[in-house]
């Protein structure tokens, strides 16, 4: 057996520890599936929902940290001599700190922890000046805009497939194509 | 200080201008407002431009937090050239558009197009002035999404229909690149560009070789290119683009074909040349190759379907595909000159295009058709619009002394330079197919006896006639002066090679 | 008037006058007036600027860089001298003769046909004038474009047929052979400059470009160059004659086809060179192909009873005589065709102008239908038994010299079976030209008798001129011959 192939191979820990990413894939296959088999409109959209959905999921996986706690920083974690500083600059400097953090995880570390580069993350945070392990907070970021454009996409396909079925009396796309045809 | 700020206030006055047309909502002064903004837009890029070429890139930091933590607008060569010509089109598109919009779209929805047209155009600028590649997908949505509402507005029952295929693969593309977003988010840990390249150029420094074995790498390649070929219209992913454009509203059409899918080829450019770099992509991949072998198979299989369509407008689609299909040759060949033909095509194609669906505004306008039937012998009795068409059609073949000659001319010495004869020769062939098609239109337009609706027709009102022939006029001094256009794309392109050099 | 300023006058008086036409338009004695000023000028400055090329100068004029690496630049040497002569000399009669034939004929949109007429007079001195292939070849498109409504005037099915044929074949093989063969030159060259000796010699000596590169590359110019109607792509020219006969006169006697020959003898003189040709012998190929459309033509114009028809037919066989002259590749034959350009554009000029007189006078098309003609219309048919001796190459007609330097070219060059070629076609020249006077002076008229008389003055003038002309040339052969010499020696 060659190499490469021995690579590819993976113990069922290592598939057990990935099962968030089976997840992703199948939700993502489901979706796109839907999408491209389903000629009903409302089922479409469906299938749209629930691909992008999986694409929520991918990334919310990987802004978690194993053990990591929501980032928000508690004064009693902050290891300061000064505390005449007022709160605003607390939370300035907390996610200074933060970012630091991601800055120093560098690349080279992330690609060595090859496809799960959580860990790596983890590894760091271990080591850093802090104790508590803090979750990425930047992919849910990404994700709460991302879902305000799913939806605001939904929400313009359902009107649009209103429109199509005062038109048309129907949202199968099999029958409107007839239709069109006839006309 | 003022000064400072005009990179956000390129995409804030829009973005704000959008919910104020819906809240004024009276007709007549949304338009004015918009037209307003958009003319304003233009003078934001020509200032941007004119400082890009003296003083070099513009950075601007949002909300004053510096890279990579906080998002940047980056206006370099490449954004300034392509936010440059978006804006002016949208600018002399609206001007063109109060006649057509009055005639195709009801009263009481029209503030809604305006408002729709800003943030298309916020969604436009956007994506080429971000540095964060986040910010890119957000913005690509807000145009997209825009593009299907406008679409929609069109006059048939077919046009809501058409813009609900393109939402669907729209949204697949979109979502496609949202994937390889995140995965290189993974890779990296950064959304920024400039820094995503240089944490990608680490890695390899590293791992050399081997790091084109990265398998995250290349699906979030696989996911990004699929992705943005669908937004492109690339061959065989086009098939949304035709109902597209020939159910959307005139106006919308121009717009939205002389910039949607260019904007598209320039995140594709950018993703291509300054994340992923050529050396990923074309020397370890094989992108360049497949990329041409589609692109070719595109030109033929797009040209040979125009030639026979009976709409002139899904005539012009198809003619668009074929089109990007130039684009993408050039952008494939990986070498300075190749590089620097596809992006003045970009420019020279947006004017080419945008200035022919004007034309064909304008006679819808008059003959309440685009069939070709109808258009009959129009070249009587609308002379000055039919023979925009003549101006336009030949830039579109390629005649010497028009801005498609310049593509083309400079394509063919990419390839030839590069010693891709085998591109050179069928690209020179296809152009040919781009004369038939073309011609069939100019022949029916002169040589045939009118139509009833010809025969009744009067030549189109003056403003539109001037908006026409300053697209159409443009696309011809753009193909005797080049120095702007191709000069500053030889700068963009040498710039995206020398990154990686 | 320095030399630079002349060039910029040979080319900006044709797009004045088109301006004026444009503006003129309401009023056609003042528009026609203007066009016959400004052509006027325009002879008196490309004499001058003769004077000055023939006696060894050669002025310049740079535009400048219109694509990044290709400049729009003009050099006056004397093969383009010589032909920016013969155009803007024929277009003062042509615009004569064409204000008679139209206005005879009441043909409709004059302001358009003189307009682009200025367009493609100034193509082809923009052509005549380059100074590298890369402006060449935009004057050449310039001029297959401006001509598109001049072949299809009338605006009829026929002329959109004709049209589409005449756009279809001229840009089809410039674009898929003739640019495709410029670009590869410059990417062996690095340049597109006319040079004297030829630019892909020194490529070739360097190993660039092999033997067989450079006859693909010939094969690409030779049919690339559509207007110069090499068989099979000739097709274009009598599908152009749905043209009123003024345009057919000047444009497929004088400006466009000839602007076809003229680029395939400078591309064989200056961008591959004579010595390049003959000593590789690449060129021997299309020197058969020559031959061949100069037989098949001939064989073919006499099979058509239509006079216009004929003419054209004969006109791709004589340009195929300058194709032979430059594929034969010695100095001899060179200046025969660059000669043959002036000679045949006057002599077959006049034929045109017969044959519109003809159809203005008569309203006669088929040569079958013009017995006796020649009784009413003595001049027209004088004029055209006179034009017929240049183009068959029959002293007094200017034709013998350079059809006889073409013969030494095939003698030299040891290629007899063209020599032969050669005599053929003359005869064959003398069976379908010489009918049409005979019949009609010798032949009493068919139908009964009518009262036919000449053509409009405006029209018989300049045929008569063009006619004395071609005797004229006779006599001047031996200038125009040390006229052209430096064009092979130079370098």
């Amino acid at each position: 057996m060659s190499n490469d192939l021995l690579q590819l191979a993976m113990t069922a820990e290592q598939f057990k520890g990935l099962y968030n990413y089976w997840i992703v894939i199948f939700l993502m296959m489901t979706g796109f599936f839907i999408v491209i088999s389903r000629k009903n409109m409302i089922k479409t959209v469906i299938g749209l929902n629930i691909f992008q959905t999986s694409v929520f999921l991918l990334y919310i996986t990987m802004g978690k940290v194993n053990n990591g706690t929501a980032p928000i920083l508690r004064p009693e974690d902050a290891h300061h001599d000064d505390h005449s500083h007022d709160h605003a600059d607390e939370a300035d400097h907390a996610s200074q700190i933060f970012l630091d953090q991601i800055a120093d995880h560098t690349p080279a570390q992330n690609v060595s922890a090859g496809s799960e580069p959580a860990i790596a993350l983890e590894a760091l945070a271990e080591t850093g000046t802090n104790d508590v392990i803090y979750s990425n907070p930047l992919p849910s970021v990404l994700m709460l805009t991302a879902i305000v454009v799913g939806i605001a996409t939904t929400a313009l396909a359902l009107a649009l497939i209103v429109r199509i079925r005062e038109d048309y009396g129907t949202i199968e796309e099999d029958e409107i194509l007839i239709l069109d045809r006839e006309s | 200080m003022i000064e400072h700020h005009l990179p956000i206030l390129l995409i804030a006055i829009p973005l704000m201008a959008a919910p104020c047309c819906v809240l004024i909502h009276s007709r007549r002064l949304t338009q004015l407002l918009a037209l307003l903004v958009c003319w304003l837009c233009f003078g934001i890029s020509v200032w941007l431009m004119t400082k890009v070429m003296h003083e070099g890139a513009v950075t601007y930091n949002l909300g004053g937090w510096e890279a990579p933590y906080g998002i940047v607008y980056v206006v370099d060569y490449l954004s300034a050239f392509v936010m440059l010509f978006v804006s002016a089109l949208a600018a002399i598109v609206l001007t063109y558009s109060p006649t057509s919009v009055q005639a195709e779209i009801p009263e009481s929805k029209q503030y809604l197009f305006y408002a729709t047209y800003l943030l298309c155009l916020t969604g436009l600028l956007g994506i080429c002035i971000t540095g964060d590649l986040f910010n890119v997908f957000v913005f690509l949505e807000i145009s997209s999404l825009s593009t299907y509402a406008l679409i929609s507005l069109g006059r048939t029952r077919r046009a809501p229909l058409a813009a609900f295929q393109y939402l669907i693969m729209g949204t697949i593309g979109a979502t496609f690149i949202l994937i390889g977003i995140g995965l290189l988010y993974q890779m990296t840990g950064t959304l920024n560009m400039a820094d995503m390249a240089e944490q990608l150029e680490a890695v390899r420094a590293v791992d050399g070789e081997t790091w084109a074995g990265s398998r995250t790498m290349l699906v979030a390649f696989a996911f990004m290119t699929v992705g943005l070929s669908i937004k492109m219209a690339v061959f065989p992913l086009h098939s949304w683009l035709p109902n597209a454009y020939t159910y959307a509203p005139s106006v919308v059409t121009c717009f939205i074909a002389a910039t949607a899918t260019k904007v598209s080829v320039y995140v594709f450019i950018r993703v291509v040349y300054e994340i992923f770099t050529p050396t990923f992509a074309f020397n370890i991949l094989p992108l360049d190759s497949a990329l041409m072998a589609f692109s070719l198979i595109g030109i033929f299989v797009a040209s040979l379907a125009a030639i026979y369509q009976t709409n002139i407008k899904r005539l012009l689609a198809y003619s668009s595909i074929a089109q990007i299909g130039y684009m993408l040759l050039g952008i494939s060949m990986a070498n300075t000159a190749g590089l620097t033909a596809g992006i003045v095509h970009m420019f020279n194609h947006a004017l080419i295009k945008g200035g022919l669906f004007m034309v064909v505004g304008c006679l819808i306008l008059r003959l309440g058709s685009a069939k070709l039937e109808d258009l009959r012998g129009a070249g009587k009795t609308m002379p000055w619009t039919s023979f925009a068409w003549v101006l336009g059609g030949l830039g579109l073949i390629g005649v010497p002394l028009t801005a498609g000659f310049v593509s083309k001319w400079l394509l063919l010495t990419a390839a030839i330079d590069s010693q891709h004869w085998w591109v050179a020769t069928l690209m020179l062939l296809s152009s040919l197919l781009a004369l038939v098609y073309v011609w069939r239109v100019v022949e029916t337009l002169y040589f045939a006896e009118p139509s009833e609706r010809a025969a009744a027709a009067k030549e189109a009102p003056p403003l539109m006639l001037v908006t026409t022939y300053l697209v159409v006029g443009a696309s011809i001094v753009f193909g005797i002066w080049t120095e702007f256009s191709a000069g500053v794309a030889f700068e963009t392109a040498q710039h995206l090679l020398g990154v990686t050099q | 008037m320095t030399p630079e300023m002349m060039i910029q006058l040979g080319m900006g008086l044709p797009l004045l006058a088109m301006a004026l036409v444009g503006l003129m338009g309401s009023r056609p004695n003042i528009r026609e007036a203007c066009t016959l000023v400004t052509s006027s000028i325009l002879f008196y400055v490309t004499c001058n600027l003769a004077t000055l090329v023939f006696s060894g100068q050669r002025p310049e004029w740079n535009l400048g860089e219109m694509i990044p690496g290709f400049e729009i630049a003009f050099r006056v040497e004397p093969l383009g001298m010589l032909f920016a002569l013969v155009a803007s000399g024929l277009w003062i009669l042509t615009t004569i003769y064409a204000i008679g034939y139209m206005r005879g004929h009441h043909e409709k949109h004059q302001t358009r046909f003189f307009a682009c007429f200025a367009i493609a007079i100034f193509a082809a001195m923009a052509a005549a004038f380059s100074a590298n292939l890369f402006t060449l070849f935009v004057a050449y498109e310039a001029m297959t474009i401006s001509t598109y409504p001049l072949v299809t005037h009338h605006g009829d099915l026929k002329a959109r047929n004709g049209g589409r044929v005449y756009l279809g074949i001229l840009l089809s093989t410039s674009v898929a052979f003739f640019m495709l063969a410029i670009a590869w030159t410059w990417s062996v060259c690095g340049t597109l400059d006319f040079r004297e000796g030829g630019i892909l010699g020194l490529a070739h000596a360097e190993g660039k470009i092999s033997d067989t590169q450079l006859g693909v590359l010939l094969g690409l110019f030779a049919f690339g160059i559509g207007k110069a109607a090499l068989m099979p792509f000739h097709r274009w020219l009598p599908a152009a004659m749905v043209a009123p006969t003024p345009v057919s006169a000047l444009l497929h006697a004088v400006a466009v086809v000839k602007v076809g020959v003229f680029t395939v003898l400078k591309v064989s003189v200056y961008i591959f060179g004579i010595d390049l040709m003959s000593q590789t012998g690449i060129s021997d190929w299309l020197c058969y192909v020559a031959g061949a459309t100069i037989l098949l033509a001939s064989l073919v114009a006499m099979t058509k009873d239509n006079l216009k028809a004929r003419l054209a037919y004969s006109t791709v066989s004589q340009l195929a005589y300058i194709t032979l002259g430059a594929a034969l590749a010695t100095d001899v034959s060179v200046i025969g065709g660059g000669m043959h350009i002036a000679m045949h554009a006057v002599g077959k000029i006049t034929l045109f102008f017969c044959a519109g007189a003809i159809y203005v006078a008569a309203h006669k098309t088929d040569i079958s239908d013009m017995r006796g003609l020649g009784r009413a219309m003595p001049l027209t048919f004088g004029a055209f038994f006179i034009a017929s001796l240049s183009i068959i190459g029959v002293p007094p007609g200017g034709g013998a010299w350079s059809k006889w330097l073409l013969a030494l070219g095939t003698v030299e060059s040891g290629k007899l079976a063209l020599m032969a070629a050669l005599m053929i076609s003359s005869l064959l020249n003398i069976a379908y030209l010489m009918p049409i006077p005979i019949r009609g002076f010798m032949t009493p008229p068919g139908e009964k008798p009518k009262s036919f008389k000449e053509a409009p003055m405006m029209c018989v003038v300049p045929l008569c001129i063009t006619a004395i002309g071609s005797v004229a040339l006779f006599f001047v052969a031996e200038q125009i011959y040390e006229w052209l010499l430096p064009i092979t020696w130079e370098g």
